[in-house]
């Protein structure tokens, strides 16, 4: 990994004027790039597949000196997670990862970390649950603290997965909100995956990324609060009531996030949601992460077909975007879900995106059915003979075919 | 105060300079351990949160990991630390130390806090300490680059949770998980965990590990002191006995602490960078200048033990015997030098 040579100004796509360097780099890559930009104090590291590239990436920098920061290399993943937290609370921004079960061993520090509001930035590279053992990528660990006060976030792109980065302190960070932040690239397909990354140059983050201050809430000797004590019946019901408002601030403040960031850097990308060939859909599949790209492939094709299907990409899971998926999905007249995860015993069988998708979309009053898929499990591909098959059974249902919108198909595995 | 960096070891940064003091009557008056908390009469634990945050004094932040320290001591509104606190979770108390103490060492080496040498401790039971927390004490003393003190207060149970045993308790005690029963008289057959000896031997470059006993404040004091001055992780042991979980009369706290020293249950000592030093009166028993009382005197004080029979005290007395006469190092390093060797 070498960092940007010279910072050269150029224009994207007429945007405004940004500086930085384009680079041949993986996901994991492009988010150690923005852990060094993010000018973070301590980071912890401990060894699993796939999302430990990034920790090769970033000791490699600091060992160039090309970055500043403490690098502790914990005996466990619960130990990895405790370290930065309390990094955090001392007033460091810190950076964490993991995948897979060592997501699930941090499960403890996870939960703490989003009870005591530490604002953190995790890096979860998608990985299966053991066991079976598999390297390849399921949505379940990062979607195992979904109800916890974690914001989630999945992306599909290298250069996404740096600019979400950079998002993701701010609005973790900001007094608004205060929770921590997991940042989702799919296992291999992005972690490992290269493609051309506009690394941005110091000056333009400086300018979007304010420091991290906790005030009053500094664990200091000059300011010798207690945290974490014990609350009780008598007030944890408050406590949690608070860190619910936190989330639901966190819409307005990624809003705001993108909109500065659309203009400091030139990439404009709408928040929640990406759309894709969406204006005249009659059906439309949704998912997240880098199945957009076999959904994407399989749109344009069923389109020449005179199909009108289009694509909903998920980019942020929590806060859950009901407003901007109602106001996407509302008007087609059959959805289908493909979720890269499982729910085994929920409601219909299905996967957890087509739940909290069917949840979104039950006020409205004519909504679409919901058709849910389960598809790509342990790092199997999605291709775009899966993609079409699982249009032309949104299509069927939409007719009032044999699909039935209260079951749950798995595609792309023996029977 | 001193900086130094030293090739091959990593940085190391300055610790507050804090020398013993010479006798209770050098000891300041202001407490950094409050009102507030609502722990037992008669608890050696909250006696050493005491102690512990006076010697160590106002520039300090303290971490405490779940358990009596944390439950009992800190009720939302009525907190008595008087210097920064802040929970850990029962395994974390390691991780807490090294967290902390490289949050502050990244900040004030960049520059976006005052430099200034700031005492980091943090404490676990028996529980959080021997059992769950071990690995991450054990990378926590490998962090040489980071000051801190982690102190282990065992009072030899699960006790904030109803007294269960721990790797910590002592053989045949009776807890809530090891009561005695009709078939079963001893369900803990465990014997206690060797943890500040094992913790010195397993990390050769933390330059300070320590046992410790409020039964003489001013020596625990001095000992926290010297631990938080040395630089780098340090550890501390302390047992201390918990009228709750012994079942005693909370009036003979102190009495019991220094029994277990007598009786050479509970040895005394310091390893200062690879030295080990005997100190009180395990030092003089190991000299033979004192000799050890007999186990029982101690064992038959406490309502924990109230089912033995002479067999269970026999048992307890040889190993206590082995602790002094085989050991490689007596009432530390528990195997011989074997015949080999």
């Amino acid at each position: 990994m070498t960092p940007p040579k010279a910072a050269t100004a150029e224009t994207l796509d007429g945007g405004a004027p940004v500086g930085g360097t384009e680079e041949l780099i993986s996901g994991s890559e492009a988010v150690a790039h923005a852990v060094r930009l993010a000018d973070v104090d301590v980071l912890t590291a401990y060894p699993i597949r796939p999302y430990d590239t990034v920790m090769q990436y970033v000791s490699k920098l600091i060992a160039d000196g090309e970055f500043d920061c403490e690098f502790i290399v914990a005996e466990s993943e619960h130990s990895q997670f405790e370290i930065v937290k309390h990094a955090s609370t001392v007033g460091a921004r810190v950076f964490v990862g993991s995948s897979g079960v060592g997501w699930l061993y941090a499960f403890e520090a996870l939960a703490v970390t989003a009870g005591l509001r530490v604002p953190m930035v995790a890096m979860v590279g998608n990985r299966a649950l053991d066991d079976p053992g598999a390297f390849g990528v399921e949505h379940n660990d990062a979607l195992a603290v979904r109800d916890l006060g974690w914001m989630l976030c999945w992306v599909a792109t290298a250069q996404e997965a740096l600019d979400t980065a950079l998002i993701a302190y701010r609005v973790a960070e900001d007094p608004r909100v205060s929770l921590p932040c997991a940042l989702s690239c799919d296992g291999a397909f992005l972690t490992h995956s290269q493609s051309i990354v506009n690394v941005p140059d110091q000056a333009t983050v400086d300018s979007f990324l304010p420091p991290y201050d906790r005030k009053e809430k500094l664990l200091h000797p000059d300011n010798p609060i207690t945290i974490a004590p014990q609350a009780n019946e008598d007030w944890v019901m408050e406590i949690r009531k608070q860190s619910d408002a936190g989330m639901r601030r966190a819409r307005d403040v990624i809003t705001e996030a993108y909109d500065d960031f659309g203009a400091k850097f030139g990439r404009e990308d709408e928040p929640f949601i990406e759309r894709y060939m969406m204006e005249d859909a009659e059906i439309a599949l949704v998912g997240m992460g880098t199945l957009a790209m076999p959904v994407k492939v399989a749109v344009r094709k069923m389109r020449e077909q005179g199909q009108k299907v289009g694509f909903v990409r998920v980019r942020w899971f929590r806060p859950f975007p009901v407003e901007e998926l109602q106001d996407a999905l509302g008007g087609v007249a059959a959805v289908g879900v493909i979720d890269r995860d499982y729910g085994l015993g929920s409601a219909f069988y299905g996967g957890v995106l087509a739940g909290d998708l069917r949840t979104a979309l039950y006020p409205l009053e004519d909504r679409p059915k919901v058709v849910s898929f389960i598809a790509g499990l342990g790092g199997r591909e999605i291709n775009t003979d899966n993609v079409i098959t699982i249009a032309g059974m949104v299509s069927d249902a939409a007719e009032g075919g044999t699909t039935d919108d209260q079951d749950t198909y798995w595609i792309g595995v023996r029977e | 105060m001193s900086e130094t960096t030293v090739e091959g070891f990593g940085e190391f940064v300055e610790t507050q300079v804090l020398d013993a003091w010479k006798g209770p009557k050098k000891v300041p008056h202001e407490e950094f351990f409050t009102s507030g908390h609502r722990t037992c009469q008669g608890c050696e634990s909250a006696q050493l949160m005491k102690l512990m945050a006076k010697a160590a004094g106002p520039r300090t932040i303290i971490l405490g990991a779940t358990g009596c320290m944390y439950v009992a001591n800190t009720t939302y509104y009525s907190t008595p630390w008087a210097v920064p606190w802040m929970h850990t979770q029962l395994g974390s108390a390691g991780s807490a130390a090294t967290g902390t103490a490289a949050g502050l060492k990244a900040l004030m080496r960049k520059g976006k806090m005052k430099d200034e040498p700031i005492n980091v401790i943090s404490f676990c039971g028996d529980g959080g300490g021997a059992d769950m927390g071990l690995s991450a004490i054990s990378a926590a003393l490998q962090h040489t680059e980071y000051n801190h003190l982690i102190l282990m207060y065992d009072n030899e149970s699960y006790a904030n949770t109803d007294i269960q045993v721990s790797g910590s308790s002592p053989y045949g005690a009776h807890t809530t998980f090891s009561a005695p029963g009709k078939v079963q008289r001893i369900m803990n057959r465990r014997w206690k965990k060797n943890t500040a000896a094992m913790l010195a031997a397993g990390h050769p470059d933390c330059k300070y590990v320590a046992t410790v006993c409020t039964s003489n404040p001013v020596d625990a004091m001095n000992h926290v002191r010297k631990a938080l001055s040395i630089g780098g992780p340090t550890f501390i042991h302390s047992l201390d006995p918990c009228p709750k979980g012994w079942d005693y009369d909370p009036r003979y706290s102190h009495e019991l602490g220094e029994l277990a020293i007598e009786t050479g249950i509970w040895p005394l000592y310091e390893v200062v960078e690879g030295e080990l030093k005997m100190h009180g009166k395990s030092r003089r028993i190991l000299r033979g200048q004192l000799k050890r009382k007999p186990v029982e005197e101690y064992l038959m004080r406490q309502g924990r033990f109230a089912h033995f029979v002479q067999e269970d005290i026999d048992y307890f007395q040889g190993k206590i015997d082995q602790m002094w006469e085989e050991w490689l190092i007596p009432g530390v390093i528990p195997f011989s030098a074997g015949e080999e060797s």
